[in-house]
């Protein structure tokens, strides 16, 4: 009964409720712990599919874990500095000085972080 | 008939209490509908027999005479009773308008603030969550709709208490519930009694939405169990809007209990008092209008249109 209920439910609600249980653990969940975590009826395909959809928005980002993938939510201070990065450097012609001078304005923590994100994407 | 303009000043001063019964005996939903029609002609008539009683008293005045081409001096019980009342509407009329559009002003101003913080962040389905150590979580009208959750009230519950608190937001934002609560904020500032009134339109929201949160995911202990936890996580104030309905406002030990209590069947008897703040809006109404239709007369009887 219970499976059937959460299978059928909205997508958005399905997001939200996977979103919602990346925020609360504080740390990177893989498909098997997030359908744990959310103690429902969910497969853990269907888990998998919405983290999936997820990555691709955006909204959450992954690391390597084994032989699959972890996920968390994408910070959204970084996020929004990553995105409006993107925005200025599509703008810009002159696009390896602003790269350049960006660079050079990191501190140390920033470059440690874009290290792994860089490490992380391959 | 002047003194049927005072009747719509005076009843809503009975709408605290009845309304409150209103919400005792009614399902929470209908009783919302109730409550808040009732505020908003409550708040109609008010403002109409006030208006009323400043034209009466700006009338009297040779200078509006004149403007209003009256050609015989209006017909009005004595002078020290019309000036004085025409005075004190003035006063409240202004202070009324005030009021109300300082407070649409910094309503205006927090659900921007808000509804911006909510699109800047990435939305996953209709969530919205917003790293904050404060615990909060509140509906966010607008297209589309959010439900707004800070990371520290996303810790403090379990995975199905997080499920209710979802389920309720939705409730509120399925229906509606932001129009019903700027109402009765729109009819707080026409009569002070009323404001006891928004209150208890603010609570038949938050149990409206918690009876559809119940009916949804069938399990009332869960809901009541999710609201107390919220409450006594997020005990911290907020910036959100007053119109966006929190989780956590209305007297939530009240609401924890109606959800915990077996679903009452009220006999018929009963519920027929619920219609009391009904009867006594529709007599505030048909006092008010009969005072402004007898104004309306006695104003074409000065102009010289119409015979006394």
């Amino acid at each position: 009964m219970k499976d059937a209920r959460d299978e059928r439910r909205p997508a958005g609600e399905l997001e939200a409720a996977v979103m919602a249980a990346l925020w609360a653990a504080g740390a990177p969940l893989t498909p098997g712990r997030v359908q744990a975590e959310l103690g429902s009826g969910l497969a853990r395909t269907t888990v998998a599919t919405i983290l999936t959809r997820l990555h691709e928005k955006g909204v959450v980002d992954r690391e390597r874990q084994g032989r699959g993938y972890a996920y968390f939510p994408v910070q959204d201070a970084p996020g929004l500095t990553a995105r409006r990065m993107h925005t200025e450097l599509d703008r810009d012609t002159d696009r390896e000085t602003v790269l350049a001078r960006f660079v050079a304005q990191l501190s140390p923590g920033d470059e440690q972080h874009l290290r792994r994100l860089l490490e992380g994407d391959d | 008939m002047t003194a049927l303009l005072l009747l719509p000043l005076i009843l809503p001063f009975l709408a605290p209490t009845l309304g409150r019964r209103t919400l005792d005996r009614l399902v929470p939903a209908t009783a919302l509908w109730v409550l808040t029609a009732s505020a908003l002609a409550l708040a109609g008539a008010c403002v109409a027999a006030l208006g009323a009683l400043v034209l009466t008293g700006l009338l009297k005045l040779p200078a509006f005479a004149a403007l209003g081409e009256l050609v015989h001096p209006l017909r009005t019980p004595s002078d020290y009773f019309v000036l004085p009342a025409a005075m004190a509407a003035t006063g409240v009329l202004t202070l009324s308008v005030w009021t109300l559009v300082r407070s649409a002003f910094r309503q205006t101003r927090a659900f921007r603030t808000a509804r911006t913080q909510a699109d800047r962040r990435p939305a996953a389905g209709d969530l919205c969550v917003i790293e904050s150590p404060d615990p909060d979580a509140y509906a966010l009208p607008g297209r589309p709709h959010r439900i707004v959750v800070t990371t520290a009230m996303l810790r403090s519950l379990g995975p199905a208490e997080r499920e209710a608190l979802f389920a309720h937001e939705r409730a509120h934002n399925r229906a509606g519930h932001h129009y019903f609560l700027a109402a009765a904020e729109l009819a707080a500032h026409c009569h002070p009694a009323l404001r006891a009134t928004r209150a208890t339109i603010r609570f038949a929201a938050e149990r409206a939405a918690d009876e559809a949160a119940a009916e949804l995911t069938g399990d009332r202990r869960l809901i009541a169990t999710a609201i107390a936890r919220a409450a006594l996580a997020g005990a911290s104030p907020s910036t959100r809007p007053d119109f966006a309905p929190a989780a956590t406002t209305g007297p939530v030990p009240q609401r924890v209990a109606a959800l915990l209590a077996p679903a009452r069947t009220r006999p018929r008897t009963t519920r027929r008092t619920a219609f009391l703040l009904v009867a006594c809006t529709v007599l505030s109404v048909a006092a008010g209008a009969a005072g402004v239709v007898h104004f309306h007369h006695e104003v074409e009887v000065a102009q010289g249109e119409e015979a006394p």
